[in-house]
Formats: C-alpha cells, sequence, structure tokens
C-alpha cells in the first residue's frame, strides 16, 4: 500500500498570539514551529497502515525550505520518504494550495506508482480552510471525507468512522484510491525515539520549488482565488468580573445557590 | 437587485441521530440569522435554505428564521443518507440556478464539508468560519483562525461567494408570526460518483449520555484532576445536573478521558448556559471551544490562573473536596 | 489577587526557588512586611526554576560554592523535599580519571561524605542500564539527590506566611524601582506602587531589566540549556520513587542523565552556547510552554543525541521510547560563572540574588539573608559577591564573550590557573610594550594583563639549575613555569623588577577621613603623616573580610591599596563606611595611578640610580612602612617601602601616563645590577609564602579569625572598629585552629613521578583521616607553591592546636595518593628570613 500524508508548518504558539507590528503575520520570535495537531494524527495514523500492511508512506508540505523540520519530524515517526513544495515562505491561498498538491500526486503517481489513500489534516491550525483535501479530492476524481475518527483499511476500500452531530458515530466505506481528512482523536501519535530522529536526520527530502502564492496551475486557469488576507487582528478580550463564591467545600450551598438561581436545580 | 443568499441548512441533532429526523441544527439557524442581516445589507435579497430530507413542517418553520423559500431534496437516493459530494453537487446546483450571490453553510463538520464540495466544484474560493461580512463589488469578511484565537479580515472576490459561519458568533433570531418559508422541491442532477462516499452506518450515543454540544451544563476538567479515576467526581455531577463532562487537551492526550469529549481549538466547540471548569487554567487553546458558554464557574486552587480572567464566579480550592461537597449539596437540596 | 500593600519592609521581586527561600530565610531572621511579587502564577511562576533538572551533584572544587550547596541539600532534606538518589560522575578518558581522583580530594576537603571511586563493573551494578565498556571509572557521591523545588518553594513561602510576615502577590509586574539619594524607596507595579525599605532582585534571567530600574547592573545573561525527556521506559515501568537509579553525569560529553519516573531525561551543556538578550526573553502569555522553555533546536542536540545513545544504548535506542519533551531551557550565566548576591554597588538597599542554580538557592538566601540582617553571613560570599565587578565586565561585550567561554566548562576539567581567551586584552600596565618584548606570559587580574613570568628570564635556568624545582607532571606544569622560580630566586639574589598595575588604589580625604578609616580598620590608621599601615578590615562577627595598606600621605589625606581582584568589593566596604555628612570623600585612582615593585638586595642601589638624589633612601631616612616623594627621570613619583616579597625594596606609585617613563629608567637603573624582570607567580606565590604572608581569599576568609591566622597584634588601638567586640572574644580564647606552613617531605609519587600540589587538597592524618577542628572545619591546603628558596613545596593550612606543633608529620591527598608533610612553621613566623632582616637591610 502507498500512504501519503499531506501536513502544514505551523508555529507552536503559547497562551496569547502575538503579531507582527504590520498585522500580517504571527510573531514567531520565540515561538518553535511543529506539524498541525490533526496532521500529527495523520502521520501516526499512515505510519499504522504500513506497519500493519506493509507499503510505503510519503509526507508531503508546501512551505518554505524550514518546513523540512516537519518533514524529519514525520519521517523521525517513521514516515519513508518526504517531499517539499518550497515556496517562498509566503502565505498560499487554499485554492492554489490545493491545486499545487494536486498537481504534485500526479507527478509522484505517474513516477512511483498511485497513493492508495491520501490523508490530510481536518483543517489547518493556524489558516483554518476546511478545504484543501476536498480540493484535491475533487481534482483528482476521488472519493473523499474528513472530520474522521476512525479508519480501517480493508481489502481495495477503507472504512471510515466520524461522530455524528448528536452524539454516537457515523460510517463511510470509500473504495481505494481515496483520500480522507482526519481529525485528532483517532489516535495518540507516538513520540519520535532517539533512533528515528537520527535516522529521519540522514534522509533525503525530494525538494519541488514552487516559487510565489498565486503562482502555478491555479493561477494560469484564471480561476478566482482567495479568500485574501487584508491584515490579522486579536479577538477582543472579555474580561469578566470574577465573583468568588466561596473557598473550599464551604462554597458548595452557594455554588447550589447559584445553579439553583440559573433553574440548573430544581429549587 | 441582487441574487438570494442560499443557505446549507443542516438537520438532525437531538434523540435522533437518522439523517433529517431532527429540526435544523442551531448553528444552522446561527446560520440563517446572519443571512438575514445580510440580505438587509444586500438591499432585501431573499435568504433560501436548502435542506436534505427535512419534513414540510420543518423547512417551512424556517420562515421565521428568514428563509423566504426552502428548496428541499426528498430524493432517498440523495437525500436518504448524508453524502458530502452529492449534497455538494446539489448546493452548487442550485447556487447556479438560482443566480445566489452568496452561499452560507454553517461551520459545522457536515457545513464545511458540503461547502466545500460546492467550492471546489464552482471553482470558487470558500471563507472559513466567518463572523462577519460587508458585501460590495469586493465582499470584506472577517473570519476566524486557530479556532477563534485570531480573527482574519480578508476580501473574497468570486461570482458566488462561498462561507461558513463560526459557531456561534450571532445569535439565533426566531421572529414569531413571519411567514413560512416557501417549499421548493428540488430534484438535483447528481453523478453516481458523487453517491460513493454516504453514510453507510449508525452507532447511536451511548444510552443516557448528553451530548456535548446540546448540554446546558459542562463539568470540564483539565490537568488539575490529576488521574482517569478522579473524573468520577465530575461525572457524579454532571450526571446530577443532566450535564456532560468536557475535558481539555492535556486530559485526552493523558490518555484519561476519550477525545470525544475534548474541548477546544482541535476538538468541540460548545455554548452551554453554565461551563464548570474544573482544575483548569485556561489555555487559549481550550478556552476558544468554551468561550461561548453563557457563564463559567472555576473551581481552582490558584486564584491568578487565566480562567480567572474569563470566569463570571470561582470557587478557590481543590476541586477534589469542591466538586463532591457541591454533589451532596445538590442531592440534600433535591432530595 | 491579593489586594497590594502600601508598604513594605522589603519587597522580593521574583518567587522561584531564590525568591521563596529569601522570604523564607529573612522571615525567619526577624523581618516582618515582606512582600513578594511575582509577574507570573504561583506556584510555577515560568522561570528557570520551573523547568530545572533539580539534581544536586554535591562536589565542587570552589569552596564558596561547595558551602553553598552542601547547605542547600541540607535545607531542602530539612524541608522533606530531597530524595537521595546518589550521583555518578563517569569518565570515558584518563584526563577524566584523574579528574575524578581530584574531586575525591575536593570532597574530603569540603566535609562530603561516602565518596568513592568505582570501576566499571560497579558503576553497571548501581546503573544496570549504562554501557559500561565505554567508561573507564566513576565517581560515586551517596548524597547525590534530587529535590522538588516548587514544592520547596511553596513550604518556605507558607512557613513565612504562617509567621505573619510574608505578603504574596502574583500576576503583578514590577514596572519600575524608584530611589531617592542613592536608596530604594518605591516598587512600582502594574497593580500600585508600593513603598519600601529594601528590594531584592531574585528573578534570574529578568534580574537585570529590574536592576536596571533603578540603575544598578546585574552582568548576567540568558542562556540555553538543552535538555529532553524521553519514555516511557519499559525497565522503568515499576519505578518505585521518582529516581531509583543514581544519576549519571557523562563528564567528558557535558551531559546528564537520569531517570525519571517512567522517562528518563538526558541535559546537555556541549551544544554550542546560545545566549538571548534579556530584553527579548518572552512574555509569559507569548510563550508556548513558559518565557524560559523556549523551542527546542534540534539540530544543536544532535550530536549528544549519539554520545547518550553510546552510553545507554538500551533505552535512549530503544525504538518504542519516545521524546515526549524537547526544551532549550533558559539559565542565567555569568561572566566568572559565580552567582551575582549582595547589595548593588549602585543602590543602597538594593540587593541582588541572582544567577543561582537549584543546588545552592538556600543556602545562598540564608547567607543573603543574614547579610542583609546582621552583615554577618556564616559562608563567606567574596566570590559571588556583586561588588566584584569593574565596569568592563559589565559590559555586553564582556558578558557574551566569558559566558560564551565558559559555557562548555560546565562539566569541563578546569584547571585552578586556567585563564580566560576571550576578550582580552582589557587593562594594559603603561609598560605593556616593554612587557612583550621581554616574553612576558601574562595571566589576567580584574581586567589586567600581568605578566606571570617573563621568557626573556629563561636563560636564568641554566643559572639556578635544579633549585627551580621543574615539574615532569602535566597539570602540575600548565599554567606554571619554572622560569618563575629562577625569577624568584634571581630576585632574592640581587633584584626584581615587578609590574603591580592591578593594584586598586583610593584616597580617602577630608576632616572626617580618618574617623571613618579607624572605624573600619583593626588596626591604627591615626599615624604620622608619611607613614603605612597594614590592616586588616573585619565584620561585625570578626571575619576576615580584606588585608590591604593605608598610607597616611597627610593630615586628612589617606591612599588605600588593595589587590585587584577584589578591589571594587573593597572599594565598596570604603564607600559604605564614610559619614553620611560628606566629611569624607573616595576618589578611585585605580585608573589613574600605576604601581612598580622593585626588590631585592640591590633594590637601595638600583633605586639611588634611578633617583635625582634629591630624597633619603637610606635605611635611616627612609625606613620601612613610610613612604615619600621620589623623582625619577623627572616624575614625582611616591615611593612606599614595604614588601610582599620579603626584601628590602619599594612600591613606587606613578602617574599612569607615565609609567612608562619610570619603567624604563629603573630598568635601565636596574640591569648593572643584575635585576630581572619578575611576574606574579613569584610575587604572589612562590615569595609569599616563604614568607608566610596571608592572602585574601584563600587563608584570609570570614569563617576564620585573626587569632586563629596568626595576625592577631599584642595590643588593641583604643579607638572602636567593625567586628572589635568579637575580634577582643577571640583574643581572649584559645585558638581552635591555627595557620601552619608545611613543608612537603617526598614529593615523589607511586609511580616515581614528583607531584607539586596547587591548593585546596585536603590534609590528613599520617593514617589517612580528615582533621577537623572543633569548629567542625577540615583540613586542607589554604595556599600552595614552590619555596625555591628553602628548597621545598610548601603549603599553608589550618591545624587543630594538637596538630600544629612543629615537626608534625601529616599527609597530603593528591590525584588520589598521600604525600608524607610536616609542619614547619606554626603561625605567623617566616620560613625565609624568619627575623625579616633583608626587609629591614
Amino acid at each position: 500500500m502507498r500512504v501519503l500524508v499531506c501536513v502544514k508548518r505551523v508555529p507552536q504558539t503559547g497562551g496569547r498570539i502575538v503579531l507582527t507590528g504590520d498585522g500580517q503575520e504571527i510573531d514567531t520570535k520565540f515561538l518553535g514551529f511543529t506539524i498541525s495537531p490533526h496532521e500529527e494524527c495523520g502521520v501516526e495514523e499512515a505510519v499504522r497502515i504500513i506497519e500493519a500492511g506493509g507499503g510505503e508512506s510519503t509526507v508531503l508540505t508546501l512551505g518554505s525550505a524550514a518546513a523540512e523540520e516537519q518533514l524529519r519530524d514525520a519521517m523521525a515517526l517513521g514516515i519513508d520518504r518526504a517531499v517539499l513544495l518550497e515556496t517562498d515562505g509566503s502565505e498560499w491561498d487554499p485554492v492554489s494550495t490545493a491545486a499545487a498538491i494536486a498537481d504534485t500526486i500526479r507527478a509522484q503517481e505517474a513516477a512511483g506508482g498511485p497513493f492508495d489513500l491520501v490523508i490530510f489534516g481536518n483543517e489547518s491550525a493556524d489558516s483554518g480552510g476546511f478545504q484543501v483535501g476536498i480540493r484535491v479530492a475533487v481534482a483528482l476524481g476521488r472519493p473523499v471525507v474528513s472530520g474522521l475518527k476512525g479508519l480501517t483499511i480493508g481489502s481495495g476500500s477503507v472504512t471510515a468512522r466520524r461522530e455524528a452531530a448528536g452524539g454516537g458515530w457515523e460510517t463511510y466505506e470509500l473504495p481505494l484510491p481515496a483520500i480522507v481528512g482526519v481529525k485528532e482523536g483517532i489516535n495518540l501519535p507516538r513520540y519520535p525515539s532517539v533512533p528515528g530522529r537520527l535516522r529521519a536526520r540522514k534522509k533525503e527530502v525530494e525538494r519541488v520549488p514552487v516559487g510565489a502564492a498565486g503562482t502555478g496551475a491555479a493561477a494560469a486557469s484564471g480561476a478566482p482565488m482567495g479568500p485574501t488576507k487584508s491584515m490579522l487582528r486579536l479577538p477582543q478580550e472579555a474580561e469578566s468580573q470574577v465573583e468568588i463564591l466561596g473557598r473550599g467545600a464551604e462554597a458548595a450551598p452557594a455554588v447550589v445557590d447559584l445553579l439553583q438561581k440559573l433553574g440548573l436545580v430544581a429549587r | 437587485m441582487s441574487g438570494p443568499i442560499l443557505v446549507f441548512v443542516e438537520l438532525g441533532s437531538g434523540e435522533a441521530v437518522g439523517d433529517g429526523a431532527g429540526g435544523a441544527d442551531r448553528v444552522s439557524l446561527e446560520t440563517l440569522a446572519f443571512a438575514r442581516s445580510l440580505a438587509e445589507g444586500l438591499g432585501g435579497a431573499a435568504v433560501e435554505a436548502l435542506l436534505f430530507g427535512a419534513a414540510a413542517g420543518v423547512a417551512g418553520g424556517l420562515g421565521a428564521h428568514g428563509a423566504a423559500t426552502a428548496h428541499i431534496v426528498t430524493d432517498a437516493a440523495i437525500a436518504g443518507a448524508y453524502a458530502p459530494a452529492a449534497w455538494g453537487a446539489a448546493l452548487a446546483e442550485l447556487a447556479g440556478s438560482r443566480g445566489a450571490a452568496a452561499v452560507i453553510g454553517p461551520g459545522t463538520d457536515r457545513g464545511a464539508e458540503v461547502l466545500a464540495h460546492a467550492a471546489a466544484r464552482l471553482g470558487m474560493p470558500l471563507a472559513a468560519n466567518v463572523i462577519a461580512a460587508t458585501p460590495g463589488a469586493s465582499w470584506s469578511v472577517t473570519r476566524q483562525r486557530w479556532a477563534g484565537s485570531l480573527l482574519e479580515d480578508a476580501t473574497l472576490d468570486a461570482p458566488i461567494r462561498l462561507l461558513t459561519m463560526a459557531p456561534h458568533a450571532v445569535a439565533v433570531d426566531e421572529r414569531a408570526g413571519a411567514r413560512p418559508a416557501a417549499i421548493a422541491p428540488l430534484t438535483p442532477t447528481i453523478d453516481a460518483a458523487d453517491l460513493v462516499v454516504r453514510v453507510t452506518g449508525h452507532e447511536p450515543p451511548a444510552k443516557g449520555s448528553v451530548s456535548l454540544t446540546d448540554a446546558k451544563v459542562v463539568v470540564g476538567g483539565g490537568r488539575g484532576v490529576g488521574s482517569a479515576a478522579a473524573f468520577s467526581e465530575l461525572e457524579e455531577l454532571a450526571g446530577l445536573l443532566g450535564g456532560a463532562v468536557g475535558v481539555s487537551r492535556v486530559v485526552t492526550s493523558n490518555g484519561w478521558r476519550p477525545h470525544t469529549e475534548q474541548v477546544g481549538q482541535t476538538g468541540q466547540r460548545i455554548a452551554p448556559d453554565l461551563y464548570i471548569a474544573c482544575g483548569i487554567s485556561g489555555a487559549i487553546q481550550h478556552i476558544v471551544g468554551c468561550k461561548s458558554a453563557k457563564r463559567i464557574l472555576a473551581i481552582n486552587t490558584d486564584a491568578e490562573s487565566p480562567i480567572m480572567a474569563l470566569a463570571d464566579y470561582a470557587v478557590l480550592g481543590d476541586l477534589h473536596q469542591v466538586v463532591p461537597a457541591i454533589s451532596a449539596e445538590i442531592r440534600r437540596r433535591t432530595g | 489577587m491579593a489586594s497590594l500593600p502600601k508598604r513594605a519592609k522589603v519587597v522580593i521581586v521574583g518567587a522561584g526557588i531564590v525568591g521563596n527561600s529569601m522570604a523564607w530565610h529573612l522571615a525567619k531572621l526577624g523581618w516582618r512586611d515582606i512582600v513578594l511579587l511575582e509577574k507570573g502564577t504561583l506556584p510555577n511562576p515560568g522561570g528557570s526554576t520551573g523547568h530545572a533538572s533539580n539534581f544536586i551533584f554535591l562536589t565542587d572544587h570552589n569552596k564558596e560554592m561547595a558551602a553553598f550547596t552542601i547547605d542547600s541539600a541540607n535545607q531542602y532534606r530539612d524541608l522533606g523535599v530531597y530524595h537521595e538518589c546518589g550521583g555518578i560522575e563517569v569518565a570515558r578518558t584518563p584526563e577524566r580519571m584523574e579528574e575524578l581522583k581530584r574531586r575525591m580530594a575536593s570532597s574530603k576537603s569540603w566535609d562530603i561524605e561516602g565518596v568513592r571511586l568505582l570501576t566499571p563493573t560497579e558503576v553497571k551494578a548501581m546503573v544496570p542500564f549504562i554501557n559500561e565498556t565505554i567508561i573507564l571509572g566513576g565517581f560515586y557521591t551517596p548524597g547525590v539527590g534530587v529535590v522538588d523545588s516548587l514544592q520547596a518553594g511553596t513550604l518556605m513561602r507558607q512557613m513565612a506566611q504562617e509567621m505573619g510576615a510574608l505578603t504574596i502577590a502574583a500576576g503583578v509586574e514590577v514596572t519600575g524601582v524608584d530611589t531617592e539619594n542613592g536608596r530604594v524607596t518605591r516598587v512600582r507595579t502594574d497593580h500600585g506602587d508600593i513603598d519600601t525599605e529594601y528590594v531584592v532582585i531574585a528573578c534570574g534571567i529578568w534580574s537585570p531589566r529590574i536592576a536596571a530600574m533603578a540603575g544598578a547592573s546585574i552582568p548576567l545573561t540568558p542562556a540555553v540549556h538543552q535538555m529532553i525527556d524521553i519514555g516511557p521506559v519499559p525497565m522503568f515501568a515499576n519505578a518505585r520513587t521518582e529516581v531509583d537509579y543514581p544519576i549519571v553525569r557523562d563528564m567528558d560529553t557535558n551531559m546528564y542523565e537520569r531517570q525519571h519516573g517512567n522517562g528518563f531525561e538526558v541535559g546537555s551543556y556541549a551544544h554550542r552556547a546560545i545566549l538571548m538578550d534579556p530584553d527579548d526573553i518572552p512574555s509569559i502569555e507569548a510563550s508556548a510552554l513558559s518565557p524560559t522553555m523556549l523551542p527546542f533546536t534540534q539540530e544543536d542536540f544532535d550530536p549528544q543525541l549519539e554520545d547518550a545513545l553510546e552510553l545507554f544504548p538500551s533505552i535512549v535506542g530503544d525504538e518504542k521510547v519516545g521524546v515526549k519533551l524537547a526544551i532549550n531551557g533558559l539559565l542565567s550565566l555569568t561572566p566568572d560563572g559565580n552567582p551575582i548576591i549582595g547589595e548593588t554597588p549602585e543602590v543602597k538597599n538594593l540587593w541582588s540574588v541572582a544567577a543561582i542554580w537549584i543546588k545552592e538557592a538556600p543556602g545562598i538566601a540564608k547567607c543573603v539573608a543574614e547579610w542583609m540582617t546582621h552583615g554577618t553571613p556564616e559562608i563567606d560570599p567574596h566570590g559571588s559577591d556583586i561588588a566584584r565587578f569593574y565596569d568592563h565586565h559589565k559590559t555586553w561585550q564582556h558578558i557574551r564573550a566569558r559566558t560564551t567561554e565558559g559555557f562548555n566548562k560546565t562539566y569541563g576539567i578546569v584547571h585552578p590557573m586556567e585563564q580566560w581567551e576571550s576578550n582580552r586584552p582589557i587593562r594594559r600596565s603603561p609598560a605593556a610594550a616593554r612587557h612583550a618584548e621581554l616574553g612576558a606570559v601574562a595571566f589576567e587580574a580584574a581586567g589586567w594583563e600581568r605578566p606571570f613570568w617573563y621568557g626573556a628570564n629563561e636563560s636564568l635556568l641554566a643559572e639556578y639549575g635544579d633549585r627551580v624545582m621543574p615539574r615532569a607532571a602535566e597539570w602540575d606544569a600548565r599554567w606554571w613555569s619554572p622560569i618563575i622560580n629562577a625569577e624568584h630566586l634571581a630576585m632574592r639574589d640581587r633584584a626584581g623588577l615587578v609590574d603591580l598595575s592591578a593594584f586598586a588604589i583610593f584616597d580617602v580625604t577630608g576632616p572626617g577621613a580618618l574617623a571613618a578609616l579607624e572605624r573600619l580598620c583593626v588596626n591604627k590608621v591615626d599615624v604620622r603623616p608619611g607613614k603605612t599601615v597594614y590592616t586588616p578590615l573585619l565584620n561585625p562577627a570578626g571575619g576576615i573580610l580584606a588585608d590591604l595598606t593605608i598610607m597616611r600621605l597627610a593630615h586628612d589625606h589617606f591612599r588605600v591599596v588593595t589587590g585587584g581582584g577584589m578591589g571594587m568589593r573593597d572599594r565598596k566596604i570604603f564607600v559604605d563606611g564614610l559619614p553620611a555628612d560628606g566629611s569624607a570623600q573616595l576618589f578611585d585612582l585605580t585608573s589613574a595611578m600605576t604601581t612598580f615593585g622593585l626588590w631585592g638586595p640591590r633594590a637601595r642601589d638600583i633605586l639611588g640610580a634611578a633617583a635625582d638624589g634629591s630624597a633619603d633612601i637610606s635605611h635611616a631616612g627612609f625606613p620601612f612602612l613610610t613612604s615619600k616623594l621620589v623623582d625619577i627621570d623627572g616624575v614625582r613619583t611616591l615611593a612606599s617601602r614595604i614588601s610582599y616579597v620579603g626584601e628590602l625594596g619599594w612600591e613606587i606609585y606613578v602617574p599612569m601616563e607615565q609609567g612608562l617613563r619610570v619603567w624604563d629608567a629603573l630598568w635601565a637603573a636596574g640591569r648593572p645590577h643584575g635585576m630581572v624582570p619578575v611576574g606574579i607567580g613569584t610575587y604572589a606565590v612562590t615569595s609569599r609564602l616563604e614568607k608566610g604572608y596571608r592572602a585574601h581569599g584563600a587563608e584570609l576568609e570570614l569563617d576564620f579569625n585573626l587569632v586563629e591566622a596568626g595576625m592577631a597584634r599584642p595590643s588593641l588601638k583604643d579607638a572602636d572598629f567593625v567586628g572589635r567586640a568579637a575580634y577582643e572574644a577571640q583574643r581572649a580564647a584559645d585558638p581552635v585552629a591555627i595557620l601552619c606552613t608545611l613543608t612537603v617531605d617526598d614529593p615523589t609519587s607511586s609511580s616515581g613521578i614528583k607531584r607539586y600540589m596547587l591548593g585546596r587538597e585536603p590534609i590528613l592524618t599520617p593514617d589517612g583521616r580528615s582533621i577537623i577542628d572543633a569548629k567542625g572545619r577540615r583540613s586542607y591546603v589554604t595556599s600552595a607553591g614552590s619555596g625555591p628558596s628553602v628548597g621545598k613545596h610548601l603549603l599553608m593550612t589550618y591545624l587543630p592546636p594538637e596538630h600544629a606543633v612543629v615537626g608534625t608529620k601529616l599527609v597530603v591527598e593528591y590525584f588520589g595518593e598521600h604525600y608524607p608533610v610536616t609542619v614547619a612553621i606554626a603561625g605567623a613566623t617566616p620560613l625565609f628570613d624568619p627575623d625579616n632582616a633583608r626587609i629591614r637591610a
């Protein structure tokens, strides 16, 4: 089986996001970078699928040269090979990103055979577009489903499981090749081992230069792109005036008074 | 006169899980409220809803939420089970045939998925988790990033503007005495390939469990709870209040509780009447999931923890003493 | 948040392990209205305490740091937060094995019990997961332990609160520190202002920022220490406690490894020094983990992973064991590696307690609290005293250079004389060009380049043959040359010219000067103008603070001359002692005056030849311990007849810009008499030891008194002075230790190589037992060096009276072997020229 997992390098933010002076970016001076959380689970899922059934896993990202760090992180966890669609570091919109990834998948498949499964994270942590995987699937004409917290590989198909809106679960069957969007919770990702780290350090990363945002296949088609960022800003924090109901167990009557007042406990 | 604003309305929640069996989803109603205010900004454009498999009564009732027309797909092959590609294709087709100015969906799993399919098919951009929009030659939108820790002001330029609405960004706007929505049956042309992916099975929620997103009270637990076993104290309180247990990310990554209970950036966004945050320091990654709660009661040993800046009420102390004492007090008063 | 009090006795800034310890110790010493401010949240505010590895290795070659560490371990033990697990420093190289033997010796000197050397097999028995095939052995300390520093802090805060002494305010950021007339008056915060008498800066890497608010300087830099936590380790699945196995320090790779519950922690000091600007530390809110836990830089750590893998293959190499946490943790580094504690010289009542590790924090806090309360800390803090810094030390360039250089020496084998390489030269003598021509090998002191010996004197080696006591062992001969001993002999035979530019010199003047100096000095300063006084300074408890000379130049004009090393600290003592009414003033002439020493039997002839003849330099006309103006080649100098080498001669004080002219004149006058340039190796070591002269920081420290040091004079002056009462009590009692000079009887090691001790080694009974005096102090070598004129290697040590008897046979431990020594002098009598005839010639 051949599995491709697509990841995004995102800053590891702290308690409060700090923006650059021009409001265009997050100030990452003091921040580390990581693979977006849903995609970390995607990497783990890819590694597990190959561990269980054999084959080859590939990790792909679109980002600056620095994103090689996240590719190596993924390889440290057991991914076999890595592809970097190397940009100039500017932010790409979902339409352009999906087009570049779809092109790359075609090229990779032409060279190395089809990917049975392409895994995306449900949405990236930073831009939260909720669409790249679906756009790639539509472009490639493959079945896709998002929001997954369970995957079972069958012969020629995959059973997918996701939480239903009102509780419980719903399941889907997808013939392979297919594309899936996974969510945190599908698994508990492993930590990289030291030997894994050391191996990943020595592995090759295939680099495919894709240049600046707004270039490439999507731009050439003349289709509308976006949304186009004007600026970032922090939401206004709703500071509340906290009322201390008491200390320790002695506060219980005051708490229940409140619950009754709110109609949450019968009087 | 602008074309209508088309809203994908998601159905089905509450006790019955079968597609189309419940009423309109709360975030969909919020989306209609947003569409109504947007329509006013567009000089009185019509708001039209698209539903799959809804009873006529439910669809008509959307009139109170501002929908002039409710398009309903009833063909069981399409609407009988949720099929993201098919539903997206139907939405795209309807947007085209109605000359829609905008297509909006709720920022739920399904809403996001259906809108993404529609956008991909229409070859147009999609702005996800919007909280405000200003129509114009180029639309200005404000959308959430980092699950709401950060806002982006952006422009959206396309013949049809596709958006999803961030949950709980606007209130439901139900107006009594409004005209019911006109029912317009829809029979879209769906390619068989788009019906390949569809819900083929359901597992009902555990008996008596309360959905985190629907619960009026959520008892939240964080690192301060300390162990998997200690969650029984929170479960007991949640049970007495008819509520649900929610947790922060550290709890699920420690394996203390299932991920389905996680509230926050990579978990659920909840909007209960009361959120009881026990041993939760209040990292932004958690706060974005619970800040829509009407009220927050924090139980924490540390008066300086960030949750205090957000809480309406607080009890200072060890949750392992405070939470059982509250449960005991409730039992005492309710006999 | 508790509301802030409007006023306080003392405001402590920072509630890490240091601030919490300060609050507790001040409360215990009776302080009340203590306010502890913390910007972050409790109990883990986000400073270096929060990510510390929390283990304590007890042994340090540095006496002061060892004392702080031992005291801290005892305090943690009393708090019930010390988990003793033992620790092993392992050696991968023969050099390291030798170093471990030296650590054995230092452990004996500083009273660290149960230490022993282990074979690789013995290491394996204690740490079954180690790859013992790549190590040569280990140094085991049973008392090594791990502490819960956050819990310790919480307990200390609680105890202070229970005493009603402490108000704690977290989430409060200090925005300013106000001063009036050079004294702290107020702390400004984002929650309101607090009027206060004292401010204690205990906020680690942020300390420079707070100090700067008051106009003071704390020269430290935040720097990165990398560590990773891996796990879960299958063999630790049933770990009973936080640490079941001894902590391992892999000294040769600058790393440590320890079990940590079911995990394994690997820390490193091997990577490049990664420094940060203190103003660049992120805020608490903007930090992903905490302001002091920065994103891990993997590429810096990769080589260390290989080292850890080699030593612990079964754990680190386990594919199932994952890297759970990897951080670049910030800690504080200082230019000389020591903490920065004490009252800032710039602002009264503003105290620094910074650049402190978990292992020494409670001990240092106790010391500072005692110092603040009575001025009498039990452990001598002079090596950590904030007042030690000269201005150049406080520059960013110097801090960066020295911390970068020092970082990788954290676990290094550092020779006691090891020299810094970076940011030199800083201060240069006016005769520096001549030093260079003479092939001077310069060591740095207080930023000055001081010739330690001169290559040009190599020709003397043939003249003196084996009398120069050549050293065959590389360690003994490192940072040393037999030329030092040749210079020594040539000076004693003829004459030597010594550059003493590193002296710190202050003039104290004004009608109040005499009274102020009398108050500070043990010996009478009220001498006739022209006389020179040698005097110790004491603290109120009678501990020895300093020793220095004061020349009375006129009725109300005194010149204080002290060593460069503690020059700025000594200056603070004098400045603090000036009268409040301004009737005396201190002028620092350190950079205005240079000093040359001219000593030896021919010194008078040479000075006579160099001077213009107008000054009488005969013994009668220019007696010992007097000074007068002597004009040399048209330069008016101040000559002071004094000696630290035991020879006839003078210190000659010269305006800095005319120094070269005077050097050249003395040089020209001296050559016909066989004068040689003489380095500090002779001045500060060999000639001093032969004469039994005591040195501050070696023999003279707070924990010794003048009676023990043999420096008590027969009579006491009338005037009161600091420490008088304690000194009188010391004089009335029999001393429990006496400073002695020992000769090494036979320096031949078991391998037949002659070995020469360098100082700080334990002195033991012939059967190898430690010698402990009635105050519990162990006997160790305070100073060591050659005695070329007496033909012996010399050691100084304090001995209990029963051992302090001339002729007593003892041993000294050096690199694991015992060498026989004999008490040659008990007390202050010089070994060489006991009657001081040469000085008074």
